[in-house]
């Protein structure tokens, strides 16, 4: 399961984060958050509410402004450049160019409710890649092919179930063709039965190669799905390592307290 | 649904019983009241109507033949089309400058967001005659508008303030200036109605944040903008009478000239009241549409045309109110 194909050997992380720090006012969300994330991985982040796993992931495509440390994506500063030891704030143009080149899944879905399925999806490749219509719509097509809902193509978001609105959002964010998805838990606001639709979706962008990072409360997708579990809380990594050795051998009282409430 | 285990719960399972056929409750209060309230509205019309006789005493005409002769005559009709252009003037100036402003003030640059807050304190803080006044009487302090150094120059570019700022323009700018400060808070009101999730999935996606305000925000903004504009739309329909203290002949000034060599002063009040009422009537049918346009994908069903709503009430007026649809659904 681990990443390890040859054509990627020479290539460097997706996302490498080293030590980085956040606070909201007084609030230290993050404090000290390092590690690596390789192409085609899966990482799963769990972790009680607060522990900043969510912050954490709006960092990486800077919805969020981080204070201290550093975070790459591609090789790439988050919202910086770098030139000798200065660092330069990036334009809004390239942090929205940037921004583009990542997906990211709402636990509340936030589609746009004034649009039909179908132009939820097309609206970021015609309006912020200047695509055409024709081209954005046969794609768009696709995609919700893909999320199983091609019978749902002109209905308008409050019209959908919880499950389907999310696979719609997953749909719009695959659209820019990314080559990172954020997901921020994409399944914590569904009704049980619903859940497995989108996990199941999920699970095929992962065979699929792509590399995703999971805010979640799945431990089943998390287990399977995954190629490292992460554990947060306070701020910091606790621990982290293949879900089945965190999961079933857990090596720190918090996260040993943690999974005996959830699991 | 209190007896889930004695069966499977499908439809079709059992005999389904015979639908409800009850008495309905008689609801003779709301009959009484009905009967009252139309008896005083029929009285108070043909008070009207019998008191606005047709009288051809003291020389002039008076009465209904009046209203009707006046109704579409040229001159008022010529004032009905300058009220509408000043409204319609007015509310594009305002409307414009009130996204701009609102969009402003939410700047997250200082001075950029002071400045609108300072337009609004004081547009808003000053009465609208009073402003009207001033554009009106602009002549008497600044001789010369262009772009150079005041007063006297050197110009790049001028124009005497006369020729620019006559009665209609003054007016138009008075109206539509005070309206752009009202219009910035209703826009305001609409974009912070907007929940914020809806920013950041667009950010997210890699729109800028002028992208964001007008594909995404402003859109939905407008579900909660329309109403009250409708309100101000109409509002300044009456408004803009204020121009006749301007010597721009809308409306309202043409028949006061009017009543002015024929005394019949009720008959043409009359006059404009019926041209009003019909604008404002045209306007609140308009306003129903835009409604149910920006209402797509708000709700599950687009609400009844104002004749199907009509047709509706005649038909339940002696029922109890229907039951919501989800409520009939759910009951199967």
């Amino acid at each position: 399961m681990p990443p390890s194909g040859s054509a990627d050997m020479a290539q460097g992380p997706m996302v490498k984060a080293e030590a980085v720090h956040k606070s909201f006012g007084r609030l230290e969300v993050l404090r000290g958050v390092s590690l690596q994330v390789q192409p085609k991985e899966v990482m799963c982040i769990i972790g009680p509410s607060g522990s900043g796993k969510s912050t954490f992931l709006r960092c990486i495509n800077h919805l969020e402004k981080i204070d201290a440390g550093r975070l790459y994506v591609d090789g790439e500063l988050v919202g910086y450049t770098q030139r000798a030891d200065k660092l330069y704030e990036l334009p809004d143009r390239e942090v929205c160019r940037k921004r583009s080149e990542i997906g990211m899944v709402f636990q509340r879905f936030n589609l746009f409710p004034h649009m039909t399925a179908i132009e939820n999806v097309m609206e970021a490749p015609v309006h912020v890649r200047r695509e055409s219509r024709s081209s954005a719509d046969a794609r768009a097509r696709k995609l919700l092919q893909r999320v199983g809902l091609a019978d749902k193509v002109d209905t308008y978001p409050n019209q959908l179930s919880g499950g389907q609105q999310q696979r719609v959002a997953i749909a719009r964010a695959l659209a820019m063709q990314p080559k990172l998805m954020l997901f921020d838990e994409p399944t914590s606001a569904l009704d049980p039965e619903l859940v497995g639709d989108v996990l199941d979706v999920m699970r095929g962008l992962a065979e699929d190669g792509m590399t995703m990072i999971v805010v979640t409360h799945e431990m089943g997708f998390a287990r399977e799905v995954g190629d490292t579990l992460v554990f947060m809380d306070g701020g910091v990594i606790v621990e982290s390592g293949t879900p089945r050795d965190v999961l079933a051998n857990p090596r720190h009282e918090r996260t040993r307290l943690f999974l005996s409430k959830v699991l | 649904m209190a007896d889930i285990a004695s069966g499977p719960p499908r439809a079709g399972a059992g005999v389904r019983p015979e639908a409800i056929k009850a008495v309905p409750v008689r609801h003779p209060g709301r009959w009484v009241a009905g009967a009252l309230i139309l008896l005083v509205a029929v009285y108070v019309v043909y008070t009207v109507a019998a008191n606005v006789q047709n009288d051809t005493s003291e020389g002039g005409k008076h009465g209904w033949a009046v209203v009707a002769e006046w109704l579409t005559g040229p001159l008022i009709l010529k004032g009905v089309i300058v009220t509408v252009e000043l409204t319609v003037l007015a509310m594009v100036i305002g409307i414009g400058l009130g996204i701009v402003l609102a969009v402003m003030r939410l700047s997250l640059n200082p001075v950029t967001s002071s400045v609108s807050w300072l337009y609004i304190w004081f547009f808003r803080g000053t009465p609208v005659l009073v402003q009207i006044f001033f554009w009106f009487n602009l002549n008497t302090v600044l001789k010369t508008i262009g772009i150079g150094i005041p007063p006297d120059g050197p110009w790049l570019w001028h124009i005497g303030t006369n020729e620019l700022i006559n009665p209609f323009v003054a007016v138009t700018l008075g109206l539509g200036l005070n309206e752009g400060a009202y219009m910035a808070e209703i826009v305001r009101a609409g974009i912070i109605s907007v929940e914020h999730g809806q920013t950041e999935a667009a950010q997210a996606l890699g729109m800028t944040r002028l992208q964001v305000i007008r594909r995404i925000v402003l859109p939905q903004a407008m579900r909660v903008i329309i109403p009250p504009t409708g309100n101000e739309t109409i509002s300044m329909l009456k408004t803009s009478s204020l121009a006749s203290t301007a010597a721009v002949d809308e409306l309202f000034l043409r028949t006061q000239q009017v009543s002015n060599f024929n005394f019949a002063i009720i008959e043409l009040a009359i006059v404009a009241s019926i041209w009003y009422l019909v604008l404002t009537t045209i306007l609140t049918i308009g306003q129903y549409y835009i409604e149910r346009y920006f209402a797509r994908g708000a709700q599950r069903e687009l609400p009844p045309t104002p004749f199907q709503r009509f047709r509706r009430m005649l038909f339940t007026f002696h029922e109890s109110p229907p039951l919501p649809a989800d409520a009939a659904v759910g009951q199967r």
